[in-house]
C-alpha cells in the first residue's frame, strides 16, 4: 500500500506542478477538491428544486414533463436539467479524486481518520441518489436502469417476491413508483448534506466554498457545455421491449455492465466488501501515532492564539482549573489532535530568548519540544562559516533540506513548518547564529496540516499573531514552498536568497566604511 | 495579472474537463441486449405444496404436548421446490428447481428468467411442478408464440387463474 501511495502521490504532485504554474496555488482546483464538491452539490440542488416545480410523477407523465422541460422551456428548464446532469457528474469526479488525493497525501491517519471515515458512506450516497435520478426520467435508459437495479436488489435473499416483477409489464407498474422515487430522490441528497456537514467537523476554517474566480468558472464552463450539449432523454420507456442499446452515464454506472454478466450477490459481497476495506484503511496499517500536544499550565496565559491557530479544532478554551490570575486555559483533544504543533508556532512563550527560566511554553510537542528545536537550530549553525550562512527550517512532509547543508547552510526540522514560533528568526539573526532564514514547506495552498503555511506566511507579514518583531530585517528571511517534487525551485531559490544576503552584507560593509571613514574626519 | 499563457492554459483545462463530463455523461453507449434477439421472461411468484401433509395429532401426542400448545391437526409448514420446464421448439431452454422463501422454507418460491431467443414463431411448452410427486408435471401449458426481435414474451403464473399465461 504505501509503495501505490507513493506512486499516486508523485503523480499528483507534478500534476498538481502543472496547475499551480497555470491557475497559481490561489485557484489550483486540486487544493479545492473538497470545497468544488461541495458547490457542485449546491449546483444540482438548485437546479433539481427548478425541476421539481415541474417534474410530474406519472407513469406516462413523468417522461413527457421531462420533454417538456428539455425541448419547449429548454432557455430554463433545459438547461436547469442539463446543469444538475453535469454538476451530478462532476460532483462524482470531485468526490473521487479528493479521495485518491487524500489517500495519496497520507491524510487519512491520526485524528484524520474521522473525514476519512464519514466520506466513505457518502459515496453510497452519492451513487444512490444519482441512480434514482436517471430512473426517474423513465426512458429506456431508466428502464434498462429499473430492470438490472431490481435484478441487483433480488439478489439479496430478503424479499418475498422479486422486486424485478414490478417491471415486467407496463400494467404493472404504478404512479406511486414515480412518488416513491421523488421521495428517495430528495430524501437521500438530504442526507447526504448531513453527512457532509459531518463530514468537516473536524476542521477548524473548513473549506466549503471554491475561490470565486474558480466557482464562477466552473459555473460558466457547466453553463456551455448544457448549451452545447443538452441532457436528453433516450426513447420512452416500454416494458413490452427490451432496451438493446443505451447511453450510460459511466460516472454513475461503471458497475451497472458488470452487474448484468456477474451475479448478484458477487457483486454485493465485491461492493460491501471494498466499502468495509476503505473505512478500514485509516487503521491498515496502524502506523506509530505521535504524541499529542501538551499544555503547560505554568506558562499557559489563556491568550486563546492556539485555539484560533489549531487546524483541526482539537484545542478548546476552558475556565482556568489552577486557581491563576488568568481567566482560561487552553485544552488539548487528545481525539482531535494531530500532532502538527501549528499550536506551539503560534504560542507566545515559545520563544527561544528565554534563558532564566526553563524554556518550556504554554503548549508543545513532547516529541518535539521547542526547547530541542533551540538547540538543533544553535547545533545547526555552529560551524557555518562565510558571509551568507543560512539556517534551513524545513517541514516533515516537503522535501528533505537536509541534502543542502553545507558549511553555509544548516537545517532543522519539524512536523509542520507552522510549528516555527516567528521568534526562532529573531534568535537566529540577532544572536547572529547565520546571516539569513530560510523557510520551506508543503506546497502553497496545499499544507499537510492544512493551516500551518497560511498562518506562517501571515506571522511573517505581520498579520497574525505572534508576529515577528520590527527590527528583524526582512530582507534576511527567505522562503520557498517547494512541496515534494520542487528540488531544483528550491535549491535555485535558496542560491538566490544566498546571493542576496552576500549583497547585503557587502552593502553594510561600505555603509561602515563610509561611517568609519566620516568618522575618522571628525576626528582630524 | 495573469498571463495570456496562463488564460490560455485555464480555458484548455476547462474545456477538456467540460469535454470529459460532455463526452461520459453518455457515451460510450453499451449494449445491453442484441436487437436482433428477442427475450422470453419467465418470472412468478407461486407457493407449491406442503412437503408434508397435514395429520391428526394421536392422543398420546396430544399428550406430551403443553396444554396451551395442543391443537387437533399437525401441519409442517415446509413446502417443497418448485421444478420449472421450458421448451421452445422441442429444445430445453430452462430446467431448474427453485427453493421456497422464508427460514422455514414455507414461503412461495420467487422465479426470474431472462432468455435470450431469436424472434419468429416458435413452439413453447412450459412445465411446473408444485408437489412432492417424484415425475411428471402438476401445469403444463403449450402454445405457439411469434415474437418480434426486441420483443420481451412474458410467462406469468397464477393458480387462480388456472396456471400459466403469458403476456
Amino acid at each position: 500500500m504505501e509503495v501505490l501511495k507513493k506512486l499516486l502521490r508523485i503523480c499528483f504532485e507534478h500534476l498538481e506542478d502543472s496547475f499551480d504554474a497555470l491557475f497559481g496555488a490561489k485557484w489550483n482546483p486540486f487544493y479545492q477538491l473538497g470545497a468544488l464538491g461541495w458547490f457542485y452539490y449546491w449546483i444540482v440542488v438548485v437546479s433539481g428544486l427548478y425541476l421539481y416545480i415541474f417534474f410530474d410523477t406519472g407513469v406516462s407523465q413523468a417522461y413527457k414533463s421531462l420533454e417538456y422541460l428539455t425541448h419547449e422551456q429548454w432557455y430554463a428548464g433545459g438547461i436547469m436539467r442539463s446543469l444538475h446532469r453535469y454538476a451530478s457528474d462532476a460532483l462524482v469526479v470531485m468526490m473521487m479524486v479528493h479521495l485518491l488525493r487524500e489517500f495519496a497525501m497520507d491524510r487519512f491517519r491520526s485524528s484524520r481518520w474521522f473525514a476519512w471515515f464519514t466520506g466513505i458512506p457518502m459515496l453510497w450516497l452519492v451513487f444512490t441518489a444519482g441512480i434514482s435520478g436517471y430512473w426517474m426520467v423513465w426512458d429506456q435508459l431508466a428502464q434498462y436502469i429499473a430492470i438490472t437495479t431490481a435484478e441487483f436488489l433480488d439478489a439479496v435473499p430478503i424479499f418475498g417476491e422479486a422486486i424485478a416483477r414490478n417491471f415486467l409489464t407496463d400494467a404493472k407498474l404504478s404512479g406511486r413508483f414515480f412518488t416513491l422515487m421523488v421521495f428517495m430522490h430528495i430524501a437521500i441528497p438530504l442526507i447526504l448534506l448531513f453527512v457532509m456537514w459531518i463530514h468537516i467537523q473536524r476542521h477548524a476554517t473548513p473549506k466549503v466554498n471554491p475561490p470565486k474566480e474558480l466557482a464562477i468558472a466552473t459555473l460558466s464552463m457547466l453553463l456551455i457545455l448544457s448549451f452545447i450539449k443538452p441532457a436528453l432523454s433516450q426513447a420512452p420507456a416500454d416494458l413490452s421491449i427490451v432496451p438493446t442499446t443505451v447511453n450510460l452515464d459511466w460516472f454513475y454506472m461503471p458497475i451497472y455492465p458488470i452487474m448484468n454478466n456477474v451475479s448478484g450477490l458477487t457483486v454485493w459481497i465485491a461492493l460491501i466488501g471494498a466499502t468495509l476495506l476503505l473505512m478500514m484503511v485509516p487503521w491498515m496499517p496502524p502506523g506509530k501515532r505521535a504524541e499529542v500536544a501538551v499544555v503547560h499550565l505554568d506558562n499557559c496565559n489563556g491568550c486563546s492564539r492556539c485555539a484560533a491557530d489549531c487546524p483541526f479544532s482539537a484545542i478548546d478554551m476552558e475556565p482556568r482549573s489552577d486557581g491563576s490570575a488568568y481567566k482560561m486555559e487552553a485544552v488539548v483533544d487528545a481525539s482531535h489532535c494531530v500532532s502538527c504543533g501549528i499550536c506551539v508556532g503560534s504560542c507566545p512563550t515559545a520563544t527561544p530568548f528565554r534563558t532564566k527560566s526553563e524554556l518550556s511554553p504554554g503548549i508543545e510537542l513532547p516529541e518535539d519540544k521547542i526547547k530541542i528545536l533551540r538547540n538543533k537550530t544553535i547545533s545547526a549553525s555552529r560551524n557555518l562559516t562565510g558571509t551568507d550562512r543560512v539556517i534551513v527550517y524545513g517541514c516533515d512532509n516537503s522535501l528533505n533540506p537536509v541534502e543542502v547543508s553545507d558549511t553555509s547552510v544548516g537545517v532543522v526540522t519539524m512536523p509542520c513548518i507552522g510549528m516555527l514560533p516567528p521568534s526562532f528568526i529573531d534568535f537566529v539573526l540577532s544572536k547572529k547564529l547565520a546571516d539569513g532564514v530560510f523557510l520551506t514547506g508543503c506546497r502553497e495552498g496545499d499544507c499537510s496540516y492544512r493551516l500551518g503555511i497560511k498562518w506562517t506566511d501571515a506571522r511573517l507579514a505581520g498579520q497574525r499573531d505572534p508576529r515577528i518583531r520590527k527590527r528583524v530585517n526582512q530582507d534576511r528571511i527567505g522562503k520557498y514552498w517547494a512541496g515534494m517534487t520542487r528540488r531544483k525551485e528550491f535549491f535555485k531559490e535558496l542560491t538566490t536568497f544566498r546571493l542576496r544576503l552576500n549583497k547585503l552584507d557587502s552593502a553594510q560593509l561600505e555603509d561602515q566604511n563610509k561611517i568609519n571613514k566620516s568618522s575618522e574626519k571628525v576626528d582630524a | 495579472m495573469l498571463r495570456f499563457s496562463q488564460l490560455l492554459g485555464q480555458i484548455v483545462s476547462f474545456i477538456l474537463f467540460g469535454l470529459m463530463l460532455g463526452y461520459f455523461s453518455n457515451s460510450p453507449s453499451y449494449t445491453y441486449h442484441d436487437s436482433e434477439m428477442a427475450l422470453i421472461m419467465v418470472s412468478f411468484s407461486h407457493a407449491s405444496e406442503r412437503k408434508e401433509e397435514c395429520r391428526k395429532f394421536t392422543q398420546e401426542e396430544l399428550n406430551t404436548l403443553a396444554p396451551n400448545m395442543r391443537r387437533p391437526m399437525d401441519c409442517p409448514r415446509e413446502r417443497v421446490p418448485l421444478y420449472v420446464d421450458v421448451m421452445l421448439d422441442g429444445e430445453n431452454l430452462l430446467s431448474k428447481s427453485y427453493n421456497p422463501t422464508g427460514l422455514a422454507k414455507d414461503g412461495s418460491a420467487s422465479i426470474y428468467e431472462r432468455i435470450s431467443v431469436k424472434p419468429g414463431e416458435h413452439q413453447l411448452i412450459v412445465k411446473l411442478r408444485d408437489s412432492g410427486r417424484e415425475e411428471g408435471y402438476d401445469y403444463e401449458s403449450d402454445t405457439v408464440i411469434n415474437i418480434e426481435p426486441k420483443e420481451i414474451f412474458v410467462i406469468d403464473f397464477r393458480k387462480d387463474l388456472g396456471g400459466f399465461y403469458f403476456q
